[in-house]
């Protein structure tokens, strides 16, 4: 007779190609797998824009100490300390944290959807809407900042919709809503040549600086909705994230798979849109990190493909180190952080490419 | 060894084993006379931008403005002000187009447009320089800070973006253009920020404009032009072969690496002397390659002579009715651009037969 067997026999666990972490809850319900260098490249970038992100509370018209800026955020700080750090540079560098991932979690939505390393919300002509909405309102209106910020959403939002329609026949197809995108941001970045043309000199310099993003008008009253949006589209993308990687792998497979391709999709772009139009709506179309965080992630973690939670930490610390510079690099003039984004993200993405290149 | 052409597409004559059409036109006779509608088109629009602006000029007397010059007033006008700007009107259109077509051909990247390789990036960085550091404000003096701009700015990517291996080479060139693209451009916007007299004279460089441009700029940048183009239409075959993949194109006997080092030169020289003569102007790199593709198919040879007929004429047309919308006064044709294209291109992606990207 052969003794009974004590339990399955174990299987060994399948080669992913790298080293990966697997969490479990104690009944083995819940669990969740991750890459370890994906993961170690996420919490490195997120303590180090963290790291920044305490300094630049520090560093003003004004200095603080860091041990000074610590002990003010914990509550302990005295009147003058307080007042600059918590009142006045805090709200700042939070929306720089929370915006910057925003952007990283959009870019590397709209990369992955399209497959291109130039995807990046733009491709619906949503940004070129949003100046062109903002525009109207700063130069024919001459509205308010809260005025121009409805204006931006509302411009972005129909130029959406509009090449959605112009792109749709009997169903939605990739390359028509590419096309269609290409289409009415031309016609909308020629609107805004021609109004900025138009108008007075400072106008223009002002509406120019809308459109370069900046940090500057900032305060408390911008942190809350941003957070809370931040947080909502966050936990749609927990469940749909995982759903991205396996779109990637063709129509066919992902639907062998068991992935619902039009829902997933749909959420997935509604989720980059409404991350993409919270940013232009609060600090206007900052450039550059949605197209340059998933590819600088991308080539930190080697992974096959963009990847959302290392796209945010890098964009996170992309906008921070950004509004940094753009604040003190030409003291007292404050240079709209849009510019600084654009030329340090290029010039990192450039050193990156660079040391590949000395690698071979 | 020259490469062989081996697209299969609807060149096969066997109606039995025809493979499906590939464009909207689907054999070479119908595509020669599509070149011919395309360039009645360009015959066209030549005329119209000599006939038509401000004062309005009966075929008459541009004929003999052109064959019997006598010096009246409207003579003068075609002479010395319209004929310029169409051929430079031309000139510039071809020169957009066709790099367009290269980049899109080159990359594979459907979203690709010349602008890709920091050429509009480095123009726009030369001319904010020259106007902020050395006070340049003639015209003349622009053409040569743009050139030398996308020159610097193409040498630069190039030698960033080149040493990708594989079909990963176009990726690279693509992010190293971008790349350094984004760094001109943001300190490009950083200087304009914060000077206001170079905002102001950067706004109106920025639209593009074919104005007040004589035959001494056109004679300037024709040579540029001319030897991209015929360097562009030399390339179609071999970049057939590209289009297969680095691996197959190899294995075809076509010279991937070269063929990509004699692109960009090309890029350089259509797309640099463009900008240095009107400005940055977008969209027809954009649009008319895609425009080609869709009625001819993915044959580059076939590509690039539709191209060549049909960008000038979205430019000139855009050029035209600039000059008629806003009578006496002008609209810059990078503006009106993409208003002529745009329409244009968004009724052809809803017709039925057009292949996808």
């Amino acid at each position: 007779m052969t003794p009974a067997r004590s339990g399955p026999t174990p299987v060994a666990p399948p080669d992913f190609g790298h080293r990966t972490v697997v969490l479990r809850t104690a009944g083995g319900r819940f669990s969740v797998r991750f890459g370890l260098r994906s993961a170690l490249v996420t919490a490195l970038l997120a303590a180090v824009a963290l790291g920044l992100a305490i300094v630049a509370l520090g560093i003003g018209e004004f200095t603080v100490s860091v041990p000074d800026v610590v002990s003010a955020l914990l509550g302990h700080g005295t009147g003058a300390v307080h007042m600059v750090v918590v009142e006045w540079r805090l709200p700042r560098v939070l929306l720089a944290l929370l915006l910057g991932a925003a952007m990283g979690l959009s870019g590397a939505i709209f990369q992955s959807l399209t497959r291109n390393a130039l995807g990046s919300p733009d491709i619906i002509g949503f940004n070129t809407g949003a100046y062109t909405g903002a525009l109207v309102v700063i130069l024919l209106v001459q509205g308010s900042y809260l005025q121009t910020s409805l204006g931006a959403l509302a411009g972005g939002l129909l130029t959406a919709a509009l090449v959605y329609l112009f792109s749709y026949k009997k169903g939605i197809q990739g390359f028509r809503l590419i096309i269609s995108g290409i289409a009415v941001s031309a016609m909308l970045a020629s609107v805004n040549t021609w109004l900025i043309l138009k108008a007075s000199l400072e106008q223009a310099m002002s509406a120019a600086v809308w459109g370069a993003g900046t940090l500057n008008r900032v305060s408390w009253d911008h942190v809350l909705p941003v957070a809370l949006s931040t947080l909502l589209l966050a936990t749609v993308l927990l469940c749909f994230g995982k759903n991205l990687a396996l779109l990637e792998m063709g129509d066919d497979a992902a639907r062998a798979l068991g992935v619902r391709l039009e829902v997933s999709r749909l959420v997935l772009v509604v989720a980059g849109v409404a991350l993409t139009a919270m940013v232009t709506a609060a600090v206007g179309p900052i450039a550059f990190i949605s197209l340059a965080a998933p590819q600088l992630a991308r080539r930190l973690v080697r992974g096959p493909s963009v990847s959302l939670l290392p796209s945010a930490a890098m964009g996170a610390f992309l906008l921070v180190a950004s509004d940094l510079v753009a604040q003190n690099a030409f003291a007292p003039t404050q240079l709209p952080v849009g510019v600084v984004t654009v030329s340090l993200g290029g010039c990192y993405l450039i050193w990156l490419l660079a040391r590949e290149i000395r690698r071979k | 060894m020259t490469a062989q052409t081996m697209v299969p597409g609807p060149e096969v004559q066997d109606p039995a084993q025809a493979a499906p059409p590939a464009g909207l036109t689907r054999t070479n006779r119908v595509r020669l006379l599509g070149l011919a509608g395309c360039i009645v088109l360009l015959l066209t629009a030549l005329f119209l931008s000599l006939a038509v602006g401000s004062k309005d000029v009966p075929a008459g007397v541009l004929w003999n403005a052109l064959t019997a010059y006598d010096g009246s007033p409207d003579h003068v006008v075609i002479h010395d002000l319209r004929l310029p700007r169409t051929v430079m009107g031309l000139l510039v259109g071809i020169a957009l187009g066709l790099s367009g077509a290269l980049i899109q051909a080159m990359t594979r990247n459907p979203l690709a447009d010349p602008g890709i390789l920091g050429v509009n990036a480095g123009a726009g960085f030369f001319v904010v320089l020259g106007v902020a550091v050395f006070g340049i404000s003639s015209i003349n003096e622009y053409i040569w800070f743009s050139f030398g701009g996308a020159v610097a700015a193409t040498l630069g990517v190039y030698a960033l973006g080149s040493s990708g291996r594989g079909d990963s080479a176009p990726l690279r060139l693509t992010l190293a253009g971008v790349a350094v693209g984004a760094v001109l451009g943001g300190i490009t916007s950083g200087i304009t920020l914060l000077r206001p007299q170079v905002f102001q004279a950067m706004r109106y460089w920025g639209a593009g404009t074919l104005a007040e441009r004589d035959g001494d700029m056109v004679s300037t940048v024709a040579p540029f032009i001319l030897v991209g183009t015929a360097i562009a239409l030399a390339l179609a075959r071999p970049l057939n072969a590209v289009a297969l993949g680095e691996d197959t194109a190899r294995s075809l006997g076509a010279k991937v690496g070269t063929t990509r080092l004699w692109t960009v030169v090309a890029v350089t020289l259509l797309c640099g002397a463009a900008t240095a003569a009107a400005g940055p102007i977008g969209f027809v790199g954009l649009m008319i390659p895609h425009v080609a593709r869709w009625i001819v198919g993915p044959d580059q040879r076939w590509i690039f002579v539709y191209t060549l007929a049909l960008s000038p004429v979205l430019l000139l047309a855009s050029d035209v009715l600039g000059r008629i919308i806003i009578r006496p006064a002008e609209m810059q044709v990078g503006i009106v651009t993409a208003f002529v294209g745009a329409p244009v291109l968004i009724w052809l992606i809803r017709r039925r037969k057009v292949s996808g990207l």
